[in-house]
């Protein structure tokens, strides 16, 4: 009898269910890892399509191929997809697949709640670009959503906006609570805190800031639902409302925020360099206490994105000082970089191109911080295309290329197979080429006077926005090679070995495994001496 | 690999050329018209310097390192991981930098929020989408609208240098004088950024804020709203223009004087006529942005004028519309912003065009029946 339930056991829990009820239904992290990640590349083709639109209605002076209110539309719902859309859930999806095979777990703690903060994400992005389709058009007021710009003046889809951010935060939150149970519970005998791998370090501080500020915002949105529907006045300057405190409420989430979509590229970006470096990484625990100072400052340096909304001059300086203190950890992290990659053994395989392009733009984007920074200065860069230039240095040759890194990275590891080395290459010249010119004459136009977030603009800023525009559109296409690199991947690759880089099996538990990562991977913890270099 | 970097800079060089770069000054901030704004400039290039040459270091040194510790045959890689001393050194530099750049910052700062009342104060309001001016101690005002045309933003005409950055009425300041600006709005959030003064203050609702300037030379200085305002944000430009004080003492009397005429203006006897001609003006100037040029509107948002009720029949509700606004809607009130002469055209202009004098009762409104308005209310 025994022997029968034996084998029944056998047939069912090796392999995935097949068809639909697969995905709808699986528990497992690394379907649900899958999924994060196909949605944050369809989320980034939407919004890259927005982004398109803008560059192409910007492409020359006078009014090109939209209207300037279905340019707000797009301004706003390109900020919205690219953070909540595709960087936040792509970060999750690996996170998900690569958290329980670095620290040698067999799956996420909480699996089913695993599945449904996957699943409520499409429903809230599905709700928000419903608004397109409605009777006065989808949200336009800026991914900000300054109030009461968005409450008193918003078009009536600001309900369904404030209904999909509600979902949003929630998909992050329970996310979040099940990144860090994993990580608390679930590390191979051995693995102490200061033994993780950088990329579970940085999501459990990353995890951490999103439970404490995603209710934040939560809060802000049922602040306008009230005063939209129910006659509140928290932000009505007409009621007694105040609409200052909209903003300080919305970056005491926001800046933590930016550190969400920064923080685990920190970690991507270590395991890749040291990796491709032949080297130990240099300074891990200076690292992990830079990570962690990084988050704790950001939640003292909310106000330097309001500047100029007439602060007294105590807050001014105080919030100038903390964010320059922001320099300090983050100048360690890249000298450390560097450090590991002085003396290693270099190889420039397309995920370390990546990592090291990483470093030296989101360096740009740093520097670019610093002056933002500095609050007199400040007066004349906010709100203009300097400030443009400068977040989209952090979070797309920032944030997205680490993203595209790690997947070069792992993918082997997923699919068993590995990419076209290459096309990758082609990938990363194309990408790394066209984001600067993308991006770096921003800084130009800025400093001479372009405001953010207009349809149009002043006859001095044309030669750059052309260029820029060109720029835009090139990098669109490159990411569509992405694209095409992946699917040849996964129906065309050549068999990757079970440690995939070499040297890599020293360096991680996922380098253990078998190419593809088996279905289950831990069913019984790996010790840690098998990593030579967790020393 | 190195000579796809090559390539890089060969195909950067080829569409620098290509292109056809204006002043070099386009590249850089202006250092503007006042003494603040010159001190924010130097501040500016000095953070500037710092960032560049950390930047340059940080680059070469990278550059070195990829190129020097590429693999190499029979080479093994080192193993430390770690130096103490080495990590202390630069954070403890970064923060050395970090505090050269503090204290004069700090300086700039202080004077930038120098709140002393001017000897000329001016409330600069915001509203969508355009900025109004008060002159607070000589009791005259006016709103500055974009004077670029619908046709050079359509492409239909050539766009000619102040493209966007042009108005019907500028600010006029004296040379010399202290002026304070006083900046609050009455809608949504705006922004009130002159860059060579270097002032940019939100304009909040229910809030005022403060910036000043003293200008030296005259000369006339163009800004732009900073903050989403909505959906014509790109087009309330600001122009300030800096003269004497004996021309701009001239100005002022001309703006008092004006407004006795006007008041005189309400007593004539007006023909529809004439009504038409001041009411279309009126009407192509603050009324299209949203209503549109054939008075159809984009409806929901921005209802049509063609054929509506109120238009069309009830005359009283159309005068309270135009004073008070729609509470809830994008439509503001024009009492402050329009003269009595001004909104008894437009609406007779509304009630007569677009066939709604056929299809409703047509009845004129004359500047006495608005001034009737403002005085039964007070």
């Amino acid at each position: 009898m025994s022997a029968v339930i034996d084998s029944h056991h056998d047939d069912h829990h090796h392999g995935p269910a097949k068809g639909f009820s697969r995905w709808l239904y699986t528990t497992n992290h690394k379907d649900i890892g899958s999924m994060y990640l196909w949605f944050s590349l369809v989320m980034l083709f939407i919004g890259g399509a927005m982004a398109m639109v803008i560059r192409a209605e910007l492409f020359e002076p006078g009014s090109q191929i939209v209207s300037p209110e279905f340019y707000n539309q797009m301004v706003t719902n390109h900020g919205l997809i690219m953070v909540f859309g595709v960087i936040m859930p792509a970060f999750v999806g690996f996170a998900n697949w690569m958290i329980p095979m670095q620290i040698g777990a067999p799956d996420m703690a909480l699996p089913r709640l695993n599945n449904l903060s996957f699943w409520i994400l499409p429903v809230a992005f599905g709700i928000l670009l419903s608004t397109f389709f409605m009777e006065g058009g989808a949200p336009n007021f800026g991914w900000t959503f300054y109030a009461p710009l968005s409450t008193e003046y918003a078009p009536p889809t600001v309900t369904f906006f404030i209904f999909s951010v509600h979902i949003m935060g929630a998909s992050s939150i329970m996310g979040s609570i099940n990144i860090i149970t994993t990580i608390l519970n679930m590390r191979a005998p051995g693995m102490t805190l200061m033994k993780m791998p950088l990329f579970v370090w940085s999501w459990f501080i990353t995890a951490y800031l999103l439970i404490a500020v995603m209710p934040v915002l939560a809060g802000a949105v049922t602040m306008m639902l009230m005063d939209i529907h129910a006659g509140t006045s928290f932000f009505k300057a007409g009621g007694g409302g105040d609409p200052v405190l909209f903003q300080h409420i919305f970056w005491f989430f926001g800046h933590p925020e930016v550190y969400i979509m920064i923080l685990p590229a920190f970690g991507i970006v270590s395991h890749i360099i040291e990796t491709f470096s032949r080297k130990p990484i240099f300074g891990y625990s200076s690292m992990v206490y830079a990570i962690a100072s990084i988050a704790l400052l950001s939640f003292v340096v909310w106000a330097h994105h309001m500047f100029t909304v007439g602060m007294p001059i105590a807050g001014e300086l105080f919030f100038m000082y903390s964010t320059m203190l922001i320099a300090i950890p983050t100048g360690v992290k890249v000298f450390n970089w560097l450090s590991t990659m002085f003396k290693g053994s270099l190889t420039f395989e397309t995920p370390m191109l990546f990592a090291i392009a990483f470093v030296a733009l989101f360096t740009i984007g740093g520097l670019s911080g610093i002056m933002l920074a500095i609050a007199p200065a400040d007066f004349q860069y906010h709100d203009t295309y300097f400030v443009v230039a400068h977040f989209h240095y952090v979070l797309v040759p920032g944030a997205l290329f680490s993203l595209l890194a790690a997947a070069y990275y792992w993918i082997p590891k997923w699919t068993g197979k590995m990419y076209d080395e290459t096309l990758g290459k082609v990938h990363f010249w194309m990408s790394f080429i066209s984001v600067n010119l993308t991006f770096f004459p921003m800084h130009f136009v800025g400093l001479a006077g372009m405001p953010r977030r207009i349809p149009d603009y002043a006859m001095q800023f044309a030669d750059w926005n052309m260029m820029v525009s060109v720029g835009a559109f090139l990098f669109g296409i490159s990411q569509l090679l992405f694209l095409f690199i992946v699917l040849k991947c996964i129906y065309n690759g050549k068999a990757a070995t079970t440690e995939v880089w070499e040297g890599a099996k020293d360096r991680g538990f996922e380098w253990t495994v078998d190419s593809p990562a088996p279905y289950h991977t831990f069913s019984s913890p790996p010790s840690m001496e098998s990593l030579k270099s967790s020393s | 690999m190195f000579r796809a970097i090559k390539f890089t800079l060969s195909l950067l060089a080829a569409l620098t050329a290509n292109l056809s770069f204006g002043a070099w000054d386009d590249l850089n901030m202006s250092p503007g018209a006042t003494q603040l704004s010159q001190e924010i400039f130097g501040l500016h290039m000095t953070v500037f310097y710092v960032c560049l040459a950390i930047g340059i270091a940080v680059l070469l040194a990278m550059a070195f390192i990829l190129f020097k510790y590429r693999k190499k045959e029979g080479v093994e890689p080192a193993d430390f991981d770690d130096s103490t001393a080495l990590e202390i050194t630069w954070t403890v530099l970064f923060a050395l930098i970090l505090i050269v750049l503090a204290v004069p910052a700090t300086s700039v700062m202080i004077k930038a929020y120098d709140n002393e009342e001017g000897d000329i104060n001016i409330l600069i309001t915001g509203h969508q989408w355009k900025w109004q001016y008060e002159y607070i101690e000589d009791e005259v005002g006016f709103f500055s609208n974009l004077s670029t045309s619908l046709d050079k933003r359509n492409n239909l005409a050539p766009k000619d240098e102040n493209y966007l950055l042009e108005v019907d009425e500028p600010l006029v300041i004296p040379t010399n004088t202290r002026v304070r600006f006083l900046i609050t709005a009455n809608d949504v959030i705006h922004s009130w950024w002159v860059p060579d003064f270097a002032i940019k203050q939100d304009a909040i609702p229910g809030f005022v804020n403060t910036g000043w300037t003293y200008v030296n030379e005259p000369g006339v200085f163009r800004g732009q709203c900073t903050e989403l305002c909505g959906q014509y944000h790109g087009y309330m430009p600001i122009v300030v223009k800096a003269v004497s004080p004996e021309e701009y003492s001239t100005f002022i009397n001309d703006k008092k004087e004006a407004k006795i005429q006007q008041a005189l203006l309400t007593e004539k006897l007006w023909s529809t006529s004439e009504l038409m001609e001041i009411g279309e003006a009126t009407y192509q100037k603050n009324c299209v942005a949203c209503h549109q040029v054939g008075g159809r509107g984009i409806p929901p948002v921005f209802p049509s004028l063609v054929g509506s009720e109120i238009v069309m029949r009830n005359k009283a509700r159309h005068i309270e519309i135009l004073m008070e606004g729609v509470q809830g809607a994008a439509m503001a009130s024009y009492a402050e912003q329009l003269t009595e002469v001004e909104i008894a055209a437009v609406i007779t202009y509304t009630r007569q065009a677009w066939g709604n004098a056929e299809t409703g009762d047509g009845k004129i409104v004359i500047p006495k029946e608005i001034l009737d308005y403002k005085t039964n209310k007070l």
